[in-house]
């Protein structure tokens, strides 16, 4: 029952230890890169949260189906990464939203303890249903663009192609999230419902859908972050979307469960951290210092970084 | 009354008698082979784990999804207490599982204030923390483990752990602390206005599920030779919640009977190849989906039920775990 | 016995009670009244240590009980029950009268783990005493049933008794007649007076049922949006122009 933690690290820029400006840099733009996917995968949690107060721990998988969809669309059928993240997204969406409708909305009412079992029990379908249909060896992830290094400072800083990629896609779809929750009628639904569930029914806003779309939303925002994660590990692996969708929650919940800056801001801090950890003090000690920090802001402020303490109602 | 409870403890205890010597026969006439011996042990060591679990989430009400942690301090110390230092069996194992109490009543401290989800992941963190710690620690040879642990764990110390770990926490939880800790679950702010120190009634129900899954951890590595901090994952915690919640959240019968089912189950499926985690899984959730109270529903099942008479505390004890 | 000074709670910028002076003797009952919302069970769940308070002073016997966990403020003598039944409901009648006695009158974790004599002494005590509490409330035949399964009034009841097993001095009710017929409030204004009298205490109490409060409350405070607007003895408040103002002005 054993699964392995994604070990495989890879620099994109060659860390030499000697250069210490240019190793803080190296890490540091590996932790954006990083960041990024994990802000992506954790919006997917903190809207679900806001909205449904569920952890969805099926959320890793979706990603890992998206990444690999997107895996395929490029080594089988030959299309390039944006129709490539475009397919992977309808099927993360589908594979989402189907999650939701079969697995949680029968359990909406009943208790808490059940729907957050379901959804572990979602999260192990996906994992092993994927190591019985893809294999459990790991597959690696075609090159997409040229591997290109850019230069500053006279050498200090260098950034590859892979990461200015990363952080354009991941700067598009947060642009894109901003747009839909505060500019569309179904963002502003999104918010009413987070917000106050009953209320939003009162005021004739269809929850049942509301909720779908935000599974949708999420499970989009799951697809790109996989197929980059693929991008950045260059590997795919049916157990790939474990440790970080667990990393991706605990961002969220360092930057404020339910508050979608918040899950992007801890997105960004977590994978800095991280990298950082790696480069100054051992790989081995990523996930101890990950889930320490998970742990430091749940004792001092669980509402998180960017939330607001409210005071408990009896 | 008193009659028929020392009745009832005569017949329980028969029953056990029974069932050891015939287990015991059993294996010496190689009725049952290796093959099972092992899903035996296993069987053990998963009821430890399952009743344990229950009295944090079953009883207390507490989500916890950290229970490898425990299980894994358990193992590793006793490992260390046996092969390193030559302690006794028994000795390393009960030493074990108190590192493993206390390790829980430090967790616990802090976490317990936490409420539902929070407390969830926290406590997943913790076993990640722990494990991740083990990893890094050269002593019990890192990511790599410890291997050639003597193999300590037999039918009759199995037996009696299981036994006594049953037992002492259907003590605990027939008493006025197991009362104090299902008045939480039931009610947490009327507990605290009727004087329970919630605080402190969470913390001891986690260190002392710690404490039994601490047993169960040195019990494991006394059998399987090996223990690595993969062992001890997230999902080994899960399995466990698993079996509790088939069982029945708040009743101890029932987590044993899921558990020796759950157990049955898994060596059933492992002829099925690699598709049996799929199935399980599957199955898991349609459960959930169905019967969201568990499998085996929520009674406890007692020879005063089989004879028909009414049952005091823990009969019907699910309830919603929503606040 | 209970002086309450400048007692404040503000929720974000709602201040549910403002500066609530009380002053309750030993033996006294009184009443605490007023329209919906304006503040009786925040000052309840105040006194209980529920909610802490944003600012003022609570003193029991002369004792600050301002930032008291609920547990340690009834291990001082204080014991309540809910306007909302809060009862274990899928523990029995008697468990439930149990758990209350844990504060005071228990035995250690070695003796429940190992089932040594002090077990079955202390069970033994709790469980004739907790009968015994039981038979006052009539509830001695139901000890077994699950709490949830018993009819409403008597839940209610079974609320009362919980809170008396905690061996308050002080016991406070909010709205113990609520949903409840004439002749059921009768009965209950009887039991107050009983218990009251076997069990030596002192009672505030919440109360909608006018007609409850005036017959048997001694004195009475009356609180709107949070603040105390008349105090008194029934006749005098059935006189207070503000407090027919607050009634009238909202209710009828």
């Amino acid at each position: 029952m054993g699964f392995a933690p994604s070990s495989c690290f890879i620099y994109f820029s060659g860390s030499h230890r000697g250069e210490s400006m240019e190793l803080f840099f190296a890490q540091f733009l590996n932790g954006i890169s990083l960041g990024s996917i994990y802000a992506l995968i954790a919006l997917g949690y903190t809207m679900v949260y806001g909205i449904i107060q569920l952890i969805n721990f099926a959320h890793g998988e979706i990603l890992m189906v998206g990444a690999f969809v997107g895996f395929f669309a490029i080594t089988i059928f030959g299309f390039n990464l944006f129709f490539a993240m475009l397919l992977a997204m309808l099927a993360s969406v589908i594979l989402g939203v189907l999650i939701e409708r079969v697995a949680y909305k029968p359990l909406r009412g009943s208790g808490r303890l059940a729907v957050l079992i379901t959804a572990i029990g979602m999260s192990l379908l996906l994992q092993n249903g994927g190591l019985q249909i893809l294999g459990t060896s790991y597959q690696a992830f075609p090159q997409v663009i040229p591997k290109k290094a850019f230069h500053f400072l006279g050498d200090k800083i260098t950034i590859t192609s892979y990461q200015l990629l990363i952080l354009a896609v991941t700067i598009v779809m947060m642009l894109f999230l901003n747009y839909i929750v505060n500019k569309t009628k179904t963002g502003k639904a999104m918010r009413a419902v987070s917000h106050d569930r009953d209320a939003a029914l009162m005021m004739g806003i269809n929850v049942d859908n509301i909720i779908s779309v935000t599974f949708a939303i999420g499970s989009a925002f799951a697809a790109v972050a996989g197929v980059l994660l693929g991008l950045y590990y260059q590997t795919v692996h049916p157990l790939m979307g474990l440790m970080p969708g667990l990393k991706a929650f605990v961002a969220a919940v360092l930057g404020g469960i339910g508050i979608i800056p918040g899950a992007m801001a801890g997105g960004f801090l977590l994978g800095i951290i991280e990298a950082l950890v790696s480069g100054y003090w051992s790989t081995t000690y990523r996930d101890v210092v990950v889930f320490a920090i998970l742990i430091i802001i749940l004792i001092v402020k669980p509402s998180g970084l960017f939330g607001k303490d409210t005071g408990e109602k009896v | 009354m008193k009659a028929l409870g020392l009745k009832k403890n005569l017949a329980i205890t028969a029953v056990l008698v029974a069932l050891y010597f015939a287990i015991a026969y059993a294996i010496k006439i190689n009725l049952i082979n290796p093959f099972q011996q092992v899903n035996l042990i296993w069987m053990g060591i998963n009821i430890i784990l399952a009743v344990s679990l229950n009295v944090i989430v079953g009883f207390t009400g507490q989500l916890a999804l950290g229970h490898a942690g425990f299980m894994a301090i358990g193992a590793y110390v006793s490992t260390v207490l046996t092969m390193n230092m030559g302690l006794p069996f028994f000795f390393a194992i009960v030493l074990g599982a108190l590192a493993a109490c206390f390790v829980g009543l430090l967790i616990g401290l802090p976490t317990l204030r936490l409420r539902g989800d929070y407390l969830a992941i926290a406590t997943l963190g913790f076993g990640e923390i722990i494990r991740g710690l083990l990893v890094n620690i050269d002593y019990v040879g890192g990511a790599a483990g410890i291997n050639g642990i003597p193999k300590l764990t037999n039918w009759p110390w199995l037996f009696a752990f299981t036994v006594a770990s049953v037992l002492l926490i259907k003590n605990f939880i027939d008493s006025t602390h197991g009362r104090a800790c299902i008045a939480i679950r039931e009610n947490e702010i009327a507990a605290d206005v009727m004087g329970i120190n919630t605080t402190r009634y969470k913390v001891m129900a986690f260190s002392v599920g710690a404490f039994f899954a601490g047993i169960a951890g040195g019990l494991y590595a006394h059998y399987f030779y090996l223990i690595r901090p993969a062992t001890f994952t997230f999902m080994r915690s899960f399995d466990a919640l698993v079996m509790v919640v088939f069982g029945g959240l708040g009743s101890i019968t029932g987590s044993v009977i899921a558990a020796a089912a759950v157990t049955i189950l898994n060596a059933t499926l492992q002829s099925l190849g690699a598709i049996r985690m799929v199935i399980y899984a599957a199955l898991l959730v349609v459960v959930m989906i169905f019967r969201p109270q568990g499998l085996l529903g929520t009674k406890e099942f007692t020879l005063r039920t089989l004879l028909g008479k009414k049952e005091g505390v823990g009969k019907d004890a699910y309830r919603k775990q929503a606040d | 016995m209970l002086i309450v000074n400048r007692l404040t709670k503000t929720f974000g910028g709602l201040t549910a009670v403002s500066n609530v002076d009380l002053e309750i003797k030993e033996g006294e009952l009184i009443g605490l009244i007023g329209p919906n919302g304006a503040g009786k069970t925040t000052v309840f769940n105040l006194l209980t240590g529920v909610y802490l308070p944003s600012s003022g002073e609570m003193a029991f016997e002369g004792k600050s009980l301002a930032r008291l966990k609920p547990y340690q403020i009834t291990a001082r003598g204080v014991s309540r029950t809910f306007q909302n039944i809060r009862l274990f409901s899928t523990m029995t009648v008697l468990d439930n009268v149990k758990v209350a006695y844990h504060w005071h009158d228990r035995y250690s974790v070695a003796n429940a783990f190992l089932r040594l004599p002090g077990y079955f002494r202390g069970e033994k005590k709790t469980t004739r005493a907790a009968m015994e509490l039981l038979e006052v409330f009539g509830l001695a035949q139901k000890a077994e049933e699950l709490a949830k399964n018993l009819p409403y009034g008597e839940q209610r009841h079974l609320e009362i008794a919980r809170a008396l097993a905690a061996n308050p001095r002080l016991l406070l009710l909010d709205e113990p007649a609520a949903g409840m017929n004439p002749q059921e409030t009768q009965e209950l204004m009887d039991l107050i007076a009983q218990i009251r009298q076997q069990f030596n205490l002192t009672i505030l109490l919440i109360e909608h049922d006018m007609s409850l409060v005036m017959k048997i409350c001694e004195r009475i405070y009356v609180l709107d949006y949070g603040k105390v607007i008349a105090e008194g003895v029934p006749a005098e408040i059935k006189q207070n122009p503000r407090v027919i103002e607050a009634y009238l002005g909202r209710e009828a």
